[in-house]
């Protein structure tokens, strides 16, 4: 079932939390809402299952108007953070309480409850309570919840949250490979730019009451519509370096660290976005242009600190392992992928291999 | 080196099973024990005069008629006991001290948790009535005490005014019998919503708000979580209130003191203002050592049989 939202905005009294959040979620995607706490996500997330009121707007479940709804005639399920789960009842009980509450009949409710066990490999807890249970047993539990009520769209609220990093992970491809075997239409919130990545089909930004952008993890990362994308996703962080642009056609900022323009921008402040990993390294030049502040080693890379001698921090990833001492000199040079932001941060320039990408959509989000 | 490792797998042979499992939770030596009795001495000589030794002053004299000092003169044994037990107007205190507890107690819980359920709705002046509901628990006995009398008089008082205007007959509250039981009970509950609602309060305050969410995407009434919700979660909090307003109920003397002193015709003498009453008015120390005697054996038995009948139904998180 698709999801439509239409201008969707939110406001207690005179305080706006969300303004015109517009989308179409198709049947069965995998769509994640990411931003920062206190961005509106989970408020979002709440007016959708109908926990609380919209201010403004049309929400549409399967192409119906459902503002007035009351959740439970949504057809749709909600996986809490705390995961929400009763401890007076055991995991059974558990799974079974909304189809209970919506007075299925004994044998249904078995059979639902059983089937949604063996999806999540809890079928030889039933009898346990919650708090004989770990943490990701507990989540385990709360998607059978979920799968058990049947309804064909899915709305989790930073659902790994409350877990360990390494659980986390499995826990990650596990609820991905629910929602496609289930075809689920998935809307799941996190402040978590590595889970938005690795699970959505297409992610949402929010930030200070706004979307700041929707579309797929490639694009979000590859053409972050402005500065907040761009600092928000990749780790580590973008590089975002303050140029001078008389009219030519470089960025520069030092004789070294130059940036190719394949289109005349107009003269003015911008900002050049550059991965780190598209900064190379060299310590073996006579000239140099920054010096080493900090090392991270990460195993399978490295992240140098350097402060560029104009004055810049910037940071490098290298695939080696190296020895190197803290105010070591080095050279810093940049392949040709950046994004250029101007003044009001708004991207104005993707380049890859030199080449500029995807200026159509650019425009699109601006005219939008 | 060697020795020492020889040393300990001596030790470690000789000790029984009982004492190895001592061992391994506490593992403590002789010298900590001293240093632990620096640490429990003070409050255990506290406990010591204040309370055992009372208490077993209290059993001793149970068994014992005493001069008007309190002095033990005739061992008497079981006597005390018997001759309250079969004494009509003791066993008439008893029958009335249940009476009161139980409508104590179960009036405390229910209108605790309606006020604190109440109040739980985010509608504007909440806050105001938070404060009212829990402001007997800044009222003294006597002040209450005088407040009730005066609700309570036949002439003035609030209660036999509205009585008067809505053409209902006049009672006389503190002086017929029913009708005085019912006004003790009603301060007394009165007395004790402050703190029963505060306690309530706090604990719904604390119930995560996404239970109630998942309850209402699977389409419960507000009732139903009420039953189906909130109560479960906070069953450990009404097993505790529902133990202290018992004892306290039993416990119960400044405000029958100050309203009706027992009467009329001994139809509010409860357990507790009679041990006063034979104690510090008749001088009947060894009768009134019994009463209490056996006023802790009920108040121990009614608390085990919550314990047995109850937490079976609580669920801690």
């Amino acid at each position: 079932m698709s999801i439509e939202l239409q201008k969707i905005t939110k406001s207690y009294d005179t305080n706006l939390v969300l303004e015109d959040v517009s989308v179409r979620i198709a049947t069965g995607e995998f769509f994640a809402i990411v931003g920062p706490s206190g961005c509106g996500k989970s408020t979002l997330l709440r007016m959708i299952a109908g926990l609380i009121p919209i201010s403004a707007g049309i929400l549409k479940i399967d192409e119906q108007v459902v503002n007035q709804l009351p959740p439970q005639d949504r057809k749709l399920t909600m996986v809490f953070q705390n995961y929400a789960l009763f401890p007076f009842l055991n995991v059974a009980e558990n799974v079974a309480f909304g189809l209970k509450a919506r007075r299925l009949a004994k044998d249904e409710v078995a059979q639902r409850v059983k089937q949604a066990l063996e999806l999540v490999n809890l079928s030889d807890f039933a009898e346990r309570k919650p708090r004989e249970l770990s943490g990701g047993q507990r989540q385990r539990v709360a998607l059978a919840r979920a799968i058990a009520s049947d309804a064909k769209i899915c709305l989790m609220d930073e659902p790994l949250s409350n877990l360990d990093a390494q659980l986390r992970g499995k826990m990650r491809s596990e609820i991905r490979e629910l929602q496609q075997q289930l075809g689920l239409t998935l809307i799941y919130v996190t402040h978590d730019q590595v889970e938005a990545m690795t699970m959505a089909d297409r992610i949402m930004v929010l930030h200070d009451q706004h979307v700041q952008q929707i579309g797929s993890p490639a694009q979000i990362y590859q053409q972050p519509q402005n500065t907040f994308v761009a600092n928000f996703f990749g780790t580590p962080q973008i590089n975002l370096l303050t140029v001078q642009h008389a009219v030519s056609d470089q960025l520069a900022l030092d004789s070294f660290l130059k940036f190719e323009l394949p289109t005349k921008l107009t003269a003015g402040t911008y900002q050049v976005g550059i991965r780190p990993g598209d900064l190379l390294v060299d310590f073996n030049q006579s000239q140099t242009n920054a010096a080493v502040r900090n090392l991270e080693y990460l195993g399978n890379q490295s992240v140098i600190h350097a402060k560029l001698d104009h004055g810049e921090e910037i940071r490098i990833t290298v695939a080696n392992h190296l020895a190197v001492g803290i105010n070591q000199r080095l050279l810093v040079t940049a392949k040709p992928n950046f994004i250029v932001f101007d003044q009001q941060q708004r991207a104005v320039l993707f380049v890859r291999g030199g080449k500029q990408d995807g200026t159509d959509q650019i425009q699109q989000f601006q005219q939008a | 080196m060697e020795q020492i490792k020889s040393n300990n797998s001596n030790k470690l042979k000789q000790i029984s099973p009982a004492s190895k499992f001592l061992a391994k939770s506490y593992d403590v030596n002789a010298r900590d024990k001293y240093y632990a009795l620096w640490f429990l001495g003070p409050s255990l000589l506290v406990l010591a005069i204040f309370v055992f030794y009372p208490m077993l002053k209290t059993l001793y004299l149970s068994f014992f008629l005493t001069n008007n000092l309190g002095q033990p003169t005739v061992f008497v044994g079981w006597q005390n006991y018997l001759s309250l037990l079969t004494s009509s107007s003791y066993l008439a205190s008893l029958q009335a001290t249940l009476i009161y507890v139980f409508a104590v107690s179960l009036l405390t819980l229910g209108l605790g948790l309606l006020l604190a359920q109440t109040a739980s709705f985010q509608v504007k002046g909440s806050a105001f009535f938070r404060t009212v509901f829990s402001g007997t628990m800044g009222v003294s006995v006597s002040v209450a005490a005088i407040f009730w009398l005066f609700m309570f008089n036949p002439s003035v008082g609030l209660l036999d005014q509205l009585a008067t205007i809505l053409h209902l007959p006049v009672i006389n509250w503190l002086t017929q019998p029913g009708w005085a039981m019912t006004a003790v009970v009603i301060s007394t509950v009165w007395m004790n919503l402050g703190f029963t609602f505060l306690i309530f309060f706090g604990t719904l305050q604390s119930v995560p708000i996404t239970f109630y969410e998942a309850a209402q995407i699977e389409g419960l009434s507000k009732t139903r979580q009420f039953f189906k919700v909130t109560l479960p979660l906070i069953s450990p909090t009404i097993f505790f209130v529902s133990i202290i307003t018992l004892i306290e109920a039993f416990k119960s003397f400044g405000l029958i003191d100050l309203m009706t002193a027992g009467g009329p015709n001994n139809a509010t003498n409860l357990l507790v203002y009679r041990i006063y009453q034979d104690a510090f008015l008749s001088g009947n120390y060894g009768l009134a050592s019994t009463e209490s005697v056996i006023l802790a054996v009920i108040i121990a038995f009614f608390t085990f049989l919550q314990f047995k009948i109850l937490e079976k139904r609580v669920t801690y998180k």
